[in-house]
């Protein structure tokens, strides 16, 4: 097993992989997050049945495969409305809206698990929406939207193994091209998941720490 | 508006086709989901054996299951095992793959249930004259299983859509194969998938109201 043909480019070619992979994750992340706690914030202010439209929409986010949200894009800006764009901004813009799904249900029920007593006694000492908003939500959601969120970034990272259907060339896909030159499959597959496990491992413990640490009992 | 003529009949003509796919995806997902069941109970009494061996093993098991994508599991189960020279067929591959995938999450599900469970109920159930295998099969287990329901319902939902990973290792017959399928033969890619995604979304809903019925009987109380 250790006479392997794996040259020094195939590692370059996997750490370009591994590059796209953080870069595809870093972006949708980032985006998918303010989307997110934009529409969980709205959820929260308009209750329910106002939001029902837009709560159907990202659910169908979490309820039909993400290959298929991808392909589905892919066919409809590319075939339908003929647009040329890129694979990488497809697998962006999908995995952004399918983190923000997650990320709005997470929000809403971060400001959900603030007291209501305590947010009115901040409005009757005469603080505005957006101070309240920013002063009181704000430090007392986080506590418990962050572990979850955690979760929820690792998740985006391990999903983005299936951009490779917009010709994406991720790690996971990089390994596969590696696979089929170098028939040494458990070797590679081994290093791709190391990268996985050796980026993962470490969030999903500090997530399991601070769930522990803020739990409000 | 655009060029783009949708032929929806194209996609609807082969509707019966793909709800045998539909029907192949459901398989995969329940038995796995069973299987998934089983080994998170047997992870989860290695997790509480207090053999360093055995709970290694659990733990290992559950942070691979957590820490890498389902993806990289499945093909490990296809390509990875191939080097041992097991080859297994597409359909044991992704089974294999999903219920380690199920097995790794449900064993955490339930440590977390565990936990909310009153140790005292342990003690008094050895304290009348319960083996400590007894109080955890008949009174541990069932509130474990109880309380961890919602999460199972997640991981079910979870495994529906993880079938679709199947196309990657060479599945054919599942809802996304049979799709892909038909698309290498007709191009109509977007009315095929769209209608697909929409036969996944009934199933993942269908599967949340049955969970909802089932939650109605489990909670009543």
């Amino acid at each position: 097993m250790f006479d392997t043909a794996l040259t020094s480019s195939d590692f370059l070619f996997l750490a370009r992989g591994a590059g796209m992979t953080l870069l595809v994750t870093a972006i949708s992340v980032v985006l998918g997050t303010c989307l997110g706690i934009a529409c969980g914030i709205f959820r929260f202010q308009v209750g329910p049945w106002w939001a029902a439209p837009m709560t159907f929409l990202l659910d169908i986010f979490r309820s039909i495969p993400l290959l298929i949200q991808l392909v589905l894009v892919n066919a409809f800006l590319g075939m339908v409305l003929k647009l040329k764009i890129s694979g990488f901004s497809v697998a962006c813009g999908v995995l952004t809206l399918y983190t923000a799904a997650y990320c709005a249900e997470i929000v809403r029920g971060a400001i959900e698990a603030v007291p209501g007593t305590t947010r009115r006694a901040a409005r009757s000492l005469g603080l505005t929406w957006w101070q309240d908003m920013t002063s009181i939500v704000l430090p007392l959601a986080t506590r418990v939207a962050l572990p979850s969120w955690i979760g929820l970034a690792l998740g985006v990272m391990k999903d983005s193994a299936l951009v490779y259907i917009v010709q994406v060339t991720e790690l996971l896909k990089a390994t596969q091209i590696l696979i089929t030159r170098l028939q040494e499959p458990l070797l590679l597959l081994m290093i791709c998941g190391l990268f996985y496990f050796v980026i993962s491992f470490p969030l999903a413990r500090l997530g399991g720490y601070l769930e522990r640490r803020w739990s409000n009992d | 508006m655009f060029s783009y003529k949708f032929q929806w009949n194209q996609a609807f003509a082969r509707l019966p086709q793909m709800l045998d796919g539909a029907l192949i995806t459901m398989q995969i997902a329940i038995l796995s989901m069973v299987l998934g069941i089983l080994l998170a109970i047997v992870l989860t009494v290695f997790r509480r054996s207090g053999s360093r061996v055995l709970s290694g093993i659990a733990t290992s098991w559950v942070e691979i299951a957590r820490n890498t994508p389902a993806l990289f599991q499945i093909y490990m189960a296809h390509f990875g095992v191939a080097t041992f020279g097991i080859h297994f067929n597409p359909f044991t591959s992704l089974l294999i793959g999903i219920t380690f995938n199920n097995a790794g999450y449900l064993a955490e599900n339930f440590r977390g249930a565990l936990k909310a469970i009153p140790e005292t109920q342990t003690r008094a159930g050895r304290s009348l004259g319960m083996t400590s295998n007894q109080a955890f099969g008949y009174i541990m287990l069932p509130q474990m299983l109880r309380i961890a329901f919602l999460p199972m319902t997640n991981q079910m939902v979870w495994a529906i859509l993880m079938t679709s990973l199947g196309v990657t290792v060479g599945m054919s017959t599942d809802l996304y194969g049979v799709t892909q399928a038909l698309n290498a033969l007709t191009f109509r890619t977007f009315e095929l998938f769209a209608l697909a995604g929409v036969v996944f979304y009934v199933i993942v809903k269908l599967i949340q109201f049955a969970a909802r019925l089932i939650a109605m009987r489990l909670f009543r109380y």
